[in-house]
C-alpha cells in the first residue's frame, strides 16, 4: 500500500536524523518491501498561491475554447492568466503558479504573451503540481485563504512509500499497522491511533431509529457494528487534508461520506461500508445467499449469485457482497440523509470467495482476505461516526451490534525452542522488546513465556510464528551462518545419470540442446498424424493463448518449431535435441482428492493421490537437417540421412546397456518406408528415420529432415557386467555373402546368422550391401569373427560354425550363399 | 701377397675416411662395395688368413677383425646420418598447411539451464543431498494443499496457475517444485537432504524477464536440530559457489504458507542487491501433514528460479534467448566451463 510519511509521523515520532532511505530500509528489515519512494513536491518551487476567480472572459476565436481569467491573489489588483480548462467558475478557489515558479518536469512559469493576451501565471491541475495523475481539469479548492501558499494547503511536500504487504499481514494495510512496524524497526515510540478513539460514548446510545443488525450466517462473521447517523450533509466537500491523504494512499476522493469510510480504513485497516439507511427495509444481516439470485453492485453490474457468497441483506434482499462491494440500491447518493455505517469482522475465506467468484478485488476485500483486527469493528465505526459528526454535521442516532469480539489468544512459548529454531539465543530483553513492539503482552522472564497475542495478529499461533517476530524485529542479519551436511553416498539415481550422459553424448557429437515450451495444439497433432496414445492430450483450462491449449504428447512438435525458427534465422545445418517429459491422457480420469492437513494421510489415500497423477514419460528427441559433414575446401560434405537418426537412437539405447531388436516400422510422422523401431524386451522404446515428406512440405522444412525419439524412462536399467571376458587366442575371420529377397531386413539376416554361428562368434558386421542383382534380390555380405577362450580355432572348426550360420539364415530368411 | 699391419691400418683409414665423407646414400652404397664388400682390401686380407701359419693367423685375424669392425661402425653411423637426412628432405616435401579448417562436423552444446542444473546438483551432491524429481503435471493437493496453501489463497487463482481439464480431476501444471518436497517427505523418513530441480509453470506472459514455463531448484533439509542458521549457511555456500567467493547474501523477512519463519534471500552482486528466492523453516503444519514429528525434527526449504540465476550469472538480459531454442545460444555455452 502507498503511505505518506506525514501520516506515519502522526503516530511515530521520527527524529530528523532518519533519511527517507533509512525509513525504507527500516521497513525492508522487518519484512516490508518498499517498491517505490516518491518525494512529492521535491521538484516544485513557488510562488504557488491560492487565488479566487473574479472574472472569466471566453476567447472563442481559437481552435479550442480558451479562458482569460481574472484572479484575486490579495495583491491589490487583479492578475490575469490564460487557462484552457473549463471546470471552474467565478468565485472558485484555484491554485495559481506565479511567474518564477517551477513545476515538476522543470516547467518554469513566466509572464508571456499567448492567445493575444498577457498571461501572468498559470492555474494548475493536480498533475501539473505532481500530486496525482489527474489532468482532467484544474484543482478547485473547497476552502483556502486567498494569496496564501497553496502547496502548504495541499500538503504537497511529502514522501510516499509504496509498500508491498505480505498476505499474512492484513493489519499492515493501514497507517496504524505500518506505523507500528516502523516504530518497532527503528525502536521508536508508537502511538496506537485506535487508542485515541472514544467509541464508548457511541456504544451506549441505543435507538429504535437505528438500523438493526444480526449475524444469520454464523460462518460469515463473528462481530458487526452498525452506527446510524441522520442529517448527514453529504454535499459538504471533503476537507483538503482528508482528500489529500486519501489521494496519497493511491485512492480517489469521491464524496464526503465515502471518503470518511475510506479514510478510516486507511488509518486503522478496518473496511467500512456506508448504506443509505432510508432505502433499507428492516435491519441488516450477515447472511448466506438463500433464495436470492442476483445483486447489482456499486459498479452498476448485475451479478448472478452462485450460492456460495456471503451477503449483507435487508428484508428486501442483498445490499452488499460482504466485505467486497456494496449494492447499488443502498449506495449513498447526493440525496442521502440517513446513513448506516457497517464495520464487521468477516471471515477471510468467505470474502476471498466473494472476491474470487466475481473477479472483484477491492480495497476492502484485499484487507479482509489477509485478516483484519476483530477488535476494530466498534472502534473504526465510532471513528467514522465521529468524522461524520465533525465534518458532515451528522446527528448520531444509535448503535446496534451482533456477535462478540473474540478474546485474545495466549500462547505458551519455550525460549529454548526459539533458539533451537533460529540457531541464535536472543537475550530476554531482545525477546521482550520485539514482542512488545508488535503488540504482544509478555508474562514471564524465564524459560517459558506466556504471550498474549494482539487481536490484529491472527497469524500468530505457534512457537515458529513468535520466533519469526523476534527474529525479524531483531534483524535477520543477527542469525549466524552454519553449514549442515547430509548423508554420505549421495549420488544421482539411474535415470538422472542416464539423462546427463545422453545429453553429454549428443552435445559432444555436435547436437545442440534446446528447451521448448511443452505446449501444442490439435492442428499440430493432426498434421503430424499422431494417433492412439500419442493423440491423447491434456487440455489446459486457461492456456496462455488459444493457439497452444494442449500439453505435448511428444517432443517432435516443439523440436520442429525450434527447427523452423533456426531455419528462419538463417541456419542451414541444424542438429538439435531436447530431453523432456510428455503428457498422454491415457488413463481414465479420477476425481482429485484433498485430505485434511491435520495428520499424514493414510497409505491408501497417498496411493490414490499418486495414482491420480498421470504417468509422464521422459523422452529424448532430436531433429537433423542439412550437412552432418560440412562441404568445404576438402570437397563435398555429407547430408544428414535417415541413417544418422537411426544411429543416434541406437547409440542412446546402447548407452543404456540394453540389447535391442530393430525393425522397420510405419509410424507417423515418419516416412512410412524410412522409420526404424527399436525394441527392448519386446517393447518399442525408440523410433528414428526420415520425417514424412508431407510433414516437411507442410511445415516448410528441408526435404529429408530426420528425426529420432527415445523413451529414456522406458529403457530398463541394466546391471552392467564390469568384468568382460577378454580372450587372447587368435580370432578367425570368415566372410559370408548371402542373397535374400529385398524385403528381408538386414537385421533379421544378422539375427539368424548370430543364432546359427554358435557361442564362439565374437562379432558380426555387415560390410556390403548390393542391390543390383535383379529379380527382387539383394546381396548382404557379413564378416563373422570367431574366437575361443581356450584354443586356437582350426579352419575346420570355423567352417562348421560358418555353415551352421548359413543354414540358420537360409531357414529363417530364405538366404542363399552367393 | 703378404699381410702387413701397416697395410691393414692404411686400408682401414682409407675406408673410414671415404665413408665419412660420403654425401649420399648412393655414394655410400658404392663405398660399401669398395670398402666392405668381398672385393674390398680388408675382405681380401681376411681371405688370406687361411694361408698363414697358426700364430700369424691369430695375430692378423685380430687386426683385420678390429679394422673391419671399425669400418662397419663408421658405415652404420654414416648410413643412419644420411637416412635421417633423406627422411627429413622427403617429409619436408609432404608439408601441409595445418591451419586450414579441419573440423567438418557440427558444433554441439548443452542448454545453459542444463549446465546450471548440473552444477547445482553436483554442488549439493557434494553436501550429501540426493537429487529428487517429480511430475510436472501434478495433483492440486500436492502442489497447494499439502503446502498449507488453502483453497482460497491468491496463489491458487486462475491468473497464476495453469489448470487442466476437467477441473474436478484437480490437476495443475506445478507452480513450483515444492510438490517434490512433499512427495519426498511422504515417502521417506528423516534425515532428508534433497535438492529438487525442475520445470515449473506460471501464467505469466513471455517478456524480457518473465516466461510461463521456467525452471526452479528447491532444497529441503529435515533433520534433528536444523536451524535457520543452517539455512543461512547453506544459502551462503550456494551463492558463493555459483556467483563467486566474495558474494554476500542477506535474508529479509517474508511470507510463504509452507515456511515459518520465512525469508527472501538476496545476494549482492556487481554492486547491487538482487532478489534470488524464497526460503524459511518448514511450517510444522506441513511436517505434520507429511507424518514428520515436529517435536523431533525441524527443517528448512529454499527455492529459486534458474532462469534468473542464469541471467545474473552470465549477464543475459533477454529471457527470449533462453526459451527460443536458437542454436547459437546453447552453442555459445558448449559443454560447460572446464
Amino acid at each position: 500500500m502507498k503511505i505518506p510519511l506525514s501520516w506515519l509521523k502522526e503516530f511515530v515520532v521520527i527524529p530528523s536524523k532518519f533519511s527517507n532511505a533509512d525509513i525504507a530500509n527500516a521497513f525492508i528489515k522487518v519484512g516490508f518491501e518498499v517498491e517505490d519512494i516518491q518525494e512529492q513536491g521535491k521538484d516544485l518551487t513557488g510562488p504557488i498561491k491560492v487565488g479566487k476567480v473574479v472574472s472569466i472572459e471566453e476567447l472563442t476565436e481559437h481552435k479550442k475554447p480558451i479562458r482569460y481569467v481574472g484572479l484575486d491573489l490579495a495583491e491589490g489588483k487583479t492578475r490575469f492568466v490564460i487557462c484552457g480548462a473549463r471546470n471552474f467558475k467565478v468565485n472558485d478557489l484555484v491554485v495559481v503558479a506565479l511567474p518564477g515558479a517551477v513545476l515538476p518536469g522543470n516547467f518554469a512559469i513566466a509572464a508571456r504573451e499567448t492567445y493575444g493576451k498577457i498571461s501572468n501565471g498559470m492555474i494548475c491541475s493536480a498533475k501539473e503540481l505532481g500530486i496525482s495523475d489527474d489532468s482532467a481539469g484544474i484543482v478547485v479548492l473547497p476552502a483556502g485563504k486567498i494569496g496564501t501558499d497553496a502547496t502548504a494547503l495541499l500538503e504537497v511536500n511529502d514522501v510516499i512509500f509504496d509498500i508491498a504487504v505480505n498476505p499474512d499481514r492484513g493489519y499492515a494495510m493501514s497507517v496504524r499497522g505500518l506505523a507500528r512496524e516502523l516504530a518497532g524497526s527503528l525502536k521508536l515510540k508508537f502511538i496506537d491511533p485506535a487508542t485515541l478513539i472514544k467509541s464508548k460514548k457511541y456504544d451506549s446510545i441505543k435507538s429504535t431509529k437505528a438500523v438493526g443488525v444480526k449475524i444469520e450466517d454464523k460462518n460469515g462473521a463473528d462481530s458487526i457494528y452498525i452506527r446510524t447517523l441522520d442529517n448527514v450533509n453529504v454535499k459538504q466537500a471533503t476537507p483538503i487534508w482528508m482528500q489529500r491523504r486519501i489521494e496519497k494512499c493511491g485512492m480517489r476522493s469521491i464524496s464526503l461520506a465515502v471518503d470518511i469510510t475510506n479514510y478510516v480504513m486507511l488509518e486503522l485497516g478496518q473496511p467500512l461500508h456506508a448504506f443509505d439507511a432510508d432505502v433499507l427495509h428492516g435491519g441488516l444481516k450477515v447472511a448466506s445467499v438463500g433464495k436470492f439470485q442476483k445483486i447489482t453492485t456499486l459498479d452498476k453490474v448485475e451479478r448472478k449469485l452462485s450460492g456460495e457468497e456471503l451477503l449483507i441483506c435487508d428484508d428486501s434482499g442483498p445490499q452488499a457482497l460482504a466485505g467486497t462491494m456494496g449494492g447499488f440500491n443502498s449506495e449513498v447518493t447526493s440525496a442521502t440523509k440517513k446513513i448506516a455505517i457497517e464495520a464487521a469482522h468477516f471471515y477471510p475465506n468467505r470474502v476471498a470467495k466473494n472476491s474470487r467468484l466475481h473477479g472483484l478485488s477491492s480495497e476492502a476485500s484485499r484487507r479482509i482476505e489477509r485478516g483484519t483486527d476483530p477488535a476494530l469493528t466498534g472502534i473504526a465505526s465510532a471513528r467514522a461516526a465521529q468524522l461524520l459528526e465533525d465534518l458532515a454535521g451528522a446527528k448520531f442516532i444509535g448503535t446496534t451490534t451482533a456477535g462478540a469480539v473474540i478474546k485474545n489468544k495466549v500462547l505458551k512459548v519455550s525460549v529454548a525452542k526459539i533458539a533451537e529454531l533460529i540457531g541464535f539465543t536472543y537475550s530476554s530483553k531482545q525477546i521482550k522488546d520485539s514482542l512488545l513492539a508488535v503488540g504482544c503482552k509478555v508474562i514471564g522472564t524465564g524459560a517459558n513465556l506466556s504471550i498474549t497475542v494482539p487481536s490484529w495478529r491472527p497469524d500468530l499461533n505457534t512457537t515458529a510464528d513468535i520466533a519469526e517476530e523476534i527474529a525479524r524485529l531483531n534483524d535477520y542479519s543477527l542469525i549466524p551462518s552454519t553449514l549442515p551436511v547430509g548423508k554420505s553416498g549421495a549420488k544421482l539415481n539411474q535415470l538422472q545419470q542416464r539423462k546427463r550422459t545422453v545429453a553429454q553424448m549428443l552435445a559432444s557429437q555436435g547436437l545442440t540442446e534446446v528447451i521448448n515450451y511443452p505446449f501444442t495444439n490439435q492442428e499440430m497433432v493432426d498434421l503430424l498424424g499422431f494417433t492412439g496414445d500419442r493423440a491423447k492430450s491434456f487440455k489446459i483450462a486457461n492456456p496462455m493463448s488459444e493457439e497452444f491449449p494442449l500439453l505435448r504428447t511428444h517432443l517432435i512438435p516443439g523440436l520442429l518449431t525450434a527447427l523452423q525458427r533456426n531455419l528462419a534465422r538463417g541456419a542451414k545445418n541444424i542438429a538439435i535435441f531436447e530431453i523432456g517429459s510428455v503428457f498422454r491422457n491415457t488413463a481414465s480420469q479420477t476425481k482429485g482428492i484433498s485430505p485434511e492437513l491435520t495428520k499424514k494421510p493414510g497409505a491408501k489415500v497417498i496411493e490414490q493421490i499418486y495414482a491420480a497423477v498421470p504417468k509422464q514419460m521422459l523422452f529424448v528427441g532430436g531433429v537433423l537437417t542439412g550437412e552432418s559433414i560440412k562441404s568445404g575446401w576438402q570437397g563435398k560434405g555429407l547430408n544428414f540421412t535417415w541413417q544418422d537418426a537411426v544411429a543416434k537412437a541406437i547409440e542412446i539405447v546402447e548407452l543404456s546397456g540394453n540389447t535391442y531388436e530393430i525393425i522397420g516400422a510405419e509410424l507417423a510422422p515418419w516416412h512410412p518406408g524410412r522409420c526404424a523401431e527399436l525394441k527392448v524386451g519386446g517393447k518399442a522404446v525408440a523410433h528414428a528415420g526420415e520425417l514424412h515428406p508431407r510433414v516437411c512440405a507442410a511445415l516448410n522444412l528441408p526435404e529429408r529432415t530426420c528425426v529420432f525419439a527415445v523413451i529414456l524412462s522406458e529403457l530398463p536399467f541394466v546391471k552392467h557386467n564390469h568384468q568382460p571376458k577378454i580372450w587372447n587366442f587368435p580370432a578367425v575371420v570368415q566372410d559370408v555373402a548371402l542373397v535374400v529377397d529385398e524385403k528381408i531386413s538386414a537385421s533379421s539376416v544378422e539375427k539368424a546368422l548370430v543364432e546359427g554361428a554358435g557361442d564362439l562368434l565374437e562379432s558380426i558386421e555387415l560390410f556390403d550391401r548390393y542391390d543390383q542383382i535383379g529379380g527382387g534380390k539383394i546381396s548382404l555380405a557379413f564378416t563373422l569373427t570367431f574366437r575361443s577362450p581356450d584354443q586356437t580355432l582350426t579352419a575346420e572348426q570355423v567352417a562348421k560354425f560358418r555353415d551352421s550360420a548359413i543354414v540358420a539364415a537360409s531357414k529363417q530368411c530364405g538366404a542363399q550363399l552367393r | 701377397m703378404a699381410l702387413s699391419a701397416d697395410q691393414i691400418k692404411s686400408d682401414q683409414d682409407i675406408a673410414i675416411s671415404a665413408i665419412s665423407t660420403a654425401s649420399s646414400l648412393e655414394d655410400l652404397k658404392q663405398l660399401k662395395i669398395e670398402h666392405i664388400g668381398d672385393k674390398s682390401p680388408l675382405s681380401k686380407a681376411n681371405q688370406l688368413l687361411g694361408s698363414l701359419d697358426a700364430s700369424e693367423r691369430a695375430e692378423f685375424g685380430k687386426l683385420i677383425g678390429a679394422a673391419r669392425a671399425m669400418v662397419n661402425q663408421a658405415f652404420a653411423v654414416k648410413t643412419s646420418e644420411l637416412e635421417s637426412l633423406r627422411d627429413q628432405q622427403v617429409l619436408q616435401t609432404e608439408r601441409v598447411d595445418v591451419t586450414l579448417p579441419t573440423k567438418r562436423t557440427l558444433t554441439g552444446g548443452l542448454h545453459p539451464l542444463t549446465l546450471l542444473t548440473n552444477e547445482i546438483c553436483d554442488l549439493f551432491l557434494g553436501l550429501g543431498y540426493q537429487v529428487a524429481e517429480g511430475p510436472e503435471l501434478e495433483s492440486e493437493w500436492l502442489n497447494f494443499d499439502a503446502l498449507n496453501i488453502p483453497q482460497d489463497h491468491p496463489a491458487r487463482t486462475m491468473q497464476d496457475t495453469f489448470f487442466i481439464e476437467p477441473l474436478d480431476a484437480k490437476l495443475v501444471l506445478r507452480t513450483h517444485t515444492s510438490p517434490v518436497q512433499i512427495r519426498t517427505m511422504l515417502n521417506e523418513k528423516p534425515p532428508i537432504y534433497v535438492i529438487c530441480p525442475g520445470k515449473v509453470y506460471r501464467a505469466d506472459e513471455l517478456d524480457a524477464t518473465h516466461t510461463p514455463v521456467f525452471h526452479q531448484v528447491e532444497g529441503l533439509v529435515i533433520d534433528e536440530g536444523i536451524t535457520m542458521a543452517d539455512l543461512k549457511g547453506t544459502l551462503d555456500h550456494f551463492a558463493k559457489s555459483i556467483f563467486g567467493a566474495d558474494v554476500k547474501t542477506r535474508l529479509r523477512p517474508s511470507y510463504f504458507p509452507f515456511t515459518e519463519p520465512s525469508a527472501e534471500v538476496d545476494f549482492y552482486f556487481n554492486g547491487r542487491w538482487i532478489e534470488w528466492g524464497g526460503c524459511g523453516m518448514v511450517n510444522e503444519k506441513v511436517l505434520i501433514a507429511c507424518g514428520i514429528d515436529p517435536k523431533k525434527y525441524s527443517g528448512f526449504a529454499f527455492g529459486m528460479g534458474l532462469e534468473r540465476t542464469l541471467m545474473v550469472k552470465y549477464g543475459i538480459t533477454d529471457m527470449h534467448d533462453i526459451v527460443e531454442g536458437d542454436i547459437r545460444f546453447s552453442q555459445s555455452f558448449g559443454l560447460g566451463k572446464q
